[in-house]
């Protein structure tokens, strides 16, 4: 699931206590519960995410396997030697990075049309918004299954409606093929996540000066013209907050790919590749290597982000 | 002049007439599909001409749906417990204790909540037989925290921030422990907020895939979203449809009513804060 954060004036300075004016026994006090408060979740963070980080690295420069966790030898950059060329992986990281790009990118662009659509004053608008919430709740699962159903080679609504149409001459097998089943698989991706890219947008355009707009109207200027130059400038900040946080998300996908494709080569992502190795071919060694991959990718995003996030989103300076 | 006007606006609902159709007519289908017994699963029309109830009284008995059902409400009500009470507690001291390192272990929870599920999962797996809690609902629960804690802790933290400083300084002349303000004070305030991070954690628990595929053997132990990946008919070479539809529409009408109810809440919860500019 996706949410996006607020990272504004993180270590902000205003929440200091008020009470330190009043006595350095109180701010000791007041700083031992604290400590006490914090321990509990500081706790379990390190336990569910510290130690099992720490672990899958180690494991990455060992040869452990499934049945066999506790007696394994350190074999040190092996792992990523045998990663670096296996052309399945590299496979697995070309599918992973045209997913994120393409899906964010259609996301972004359709999430743009429905919220400047859904920002216009009509009747039923509130209605229309719950609507857009659908997708957002269906589970990953339960979407991917609705969908694979639909894509049917025989008895798919997809194929029937389209050669109703006339897109299509003959009915396709949308999973089964290829070379269209990276595209089946982003087109649920763009159906389940547009309403989070569209609930963003739609939350930033309406914090937008209305006076603007009714000046750029007076003075009969082009809509085109004035979205281009007045509201994307606007919206910018939180539009990038939301691509960014879009593209962490897709560059871990799992299980819609699980669902859909199963561990087909032509659609595996990273994470699919990963687990495959973990779990099906119980190889602990080779998958944490892979795993940890992922991670360092990731986390090169993330510290972009709260970098970028630093400059453009902090207002006062963070410290 | 007018015509044009008429035009432009007959272009606009018919757009807002295909974002409709384009968000809802997946989940209809698949209603549809459900209520479609025998043949009638594969011949495409718009309406079930017999709807019939065949294909969810099957998912109950193909596999224990009842006891995977189960399964989710138990995984997701203690995951949503536990990190709301952790989450309170850390976003006091967060929010307002100001300590050394304070903005370090906040950009840390911000990190974790970036992790990719997989880059942990053999560390986790190693973590849960260790425990004991391999194919166990509390392995879940635990495994679980990684995803919710981070968010509840950053919303929260942003909301105790933001409450007036008037109220802690009153209870701290009246001599009231941290433990007193926390829960007679500020607790009673923040209703709102826990609702929305609540329910995020909630849909976030219920709708998890990875995790619980790989730290579950049994049929017995599956939650739901593991239960419908898998289902598999008493034939081999074709999936059971109808009842995969039907499982898929009995999982997700509960979602979506919680949904309907607590659209702003959600809404302003998804938001949370990153358009405040």
């Amino acid at each position: 699931m996706t949410t996006a954060f607020d990272t504004n004036g993180l270590p902000a300075q205003q929440a200091a206590p008020a009470a330190r004016t009043k006595g350095s026994a109180l701010t000791r006090q007041r700083r031992r519960a604290a400590l006490i408060f914090l321990a509990p979740m500081v706790i379990v963070l390190a336990l569910v995410a510290g130690w099992p980080l720490a672990r899958t690295i180690y494991f990455s420069f060992t040869d452990a396997t499934l049945y066999n966790l506790e007696y394994h030898e350190f074999i040190g950059f092996l792992n990523f030697y045998y990663l670096a060329i296996d052309p399945q992986w590299w496979r697995a990281v070309w599918n992973t990075v045209f997913f994120a790009v393409v899906s964010v990118l259609i996301e972004t662009i359709l999430g743009m049309v429905i919220a400047l659509t859904l920002n216009a004053h009509m009747p039923g608008r509130g209605l229309l918004r719950a609507a857009m919430l659908i997708p957002w709740a269906i589970p990953t699962v339960v979407s991917a299954q609705m969908w694979g159903w639909m894509y049917h080679d025989l008895y798919g609504v997809i194929n029937e409606i389209f050669l109703g149409v006339g897109l299509i001459d003959l009915p396709h097998a949308w999973i089964a093929d290829p070379a269209l089943s990276m595209y089946a698989v982003i087109a649920v991706d763009v159906w389940k996540t547009t309403p989070f890219m569209t609930l963003l947008i739609l939350a930033a355009l309406q914090l937008l000066p209305g006076e603007v707009y009714e000046a750029a109207r007076v003075d009969g200027i082009n809509p085109v013209k004035v979205f281009f130059k007045v509201t994307l400038p606007l919206i910018k900040p939180a539009l990038m907050v939301a691509i960014i946080f879009r593209t962490l998300d897709a560059l871990r996908i799992f299980d819609l790919m699980y669902v859909l494709t199963g561990n087909s080569r032509a659609t595996a992502s990273m994470s699919v590749y990963a687990r495959q190795q973990l779990v099906d071919f119980q190889d602990v060694g080779y998958g944490s290597a892979a795993s940890t991959f992922l991670f360092l990718i990731i986390a090169a995003f993330t510290v972009i982000y709260i970098t970028v996030g630093k400059v453009n989103f902090d207002g006062q300076g963070g410290k | 002049m007018q015509a044009k006007r008429i035009a432009g606006r007959a272009l606009f609902y018919l757009l807002v007439l295909c974002i409709i159709v384009y968000t809802v007519f997946p989940f209809y289908w698949a209603i549809v599909s459900s209520l479609k017994a025998g043949s009638a699963l594969f011949q495409v029309e718009f309406w079930p001409a017999n709807p019939a109830w065949d294909n969810y009284a099957g998912v109950f008995r193909g596999q224990p749906f009842a006891r995977n059902i189960l399964n989710s409400v138990v995984v997701s009500v203690a995951v949503v417990a536990l990190s709301l009470f952790l989450a309170v507690t850390a976003s006091y001291a967060l929010g307002r204790v100001r300590f050394r390192g304070r903005g370090t272990l906040l950009m840390v929870v911000l990190g974790v909540s970036m992790f990719p599920q997989v880059a942990v999962l053999s560390g986790m797996f190693e973590l849960i037989r260790w425990l004991g809690l391999y194919n166990n609902l509390m392995g879940l629960i635990l495994s679980y925290m990684i995803f919710t804690l981070p968010f509840t802790v950053w919303v929260l933290t942003t909301f105790m921030r933001e409450l007036p400083k008037e109220l802690e300084e009153a209870a701290i002349v009246d001599g009231a422990s941290p433990w007193v303000i926390i829960t007679r004070v500020f607790l009673p305030l923040m209703g709102p907020a826990l609702a929305t991070t609540g329910l995020l954690a909630f849909i976030a628990a219920w709708n998890e895939f990875l995790f619980a595929l790989t730290f579950t053997l049994s049929n017995d132990m599956r939650t739901v979203p593991v239960a419908i990946a898998l289902i598999t008919g008493t034939s081999q070479f074709e999936l059971p449809w109808g009842n995969i539809m039907a499982a898929s529409v009995i999982v997700t009408v509960p979602l979506l009513v919680l949904v309907m109810i607590f659209q702003r809440k959600i809404v302003s919860g998804l938001t949370a804060g990153a358009v405040k500019g």
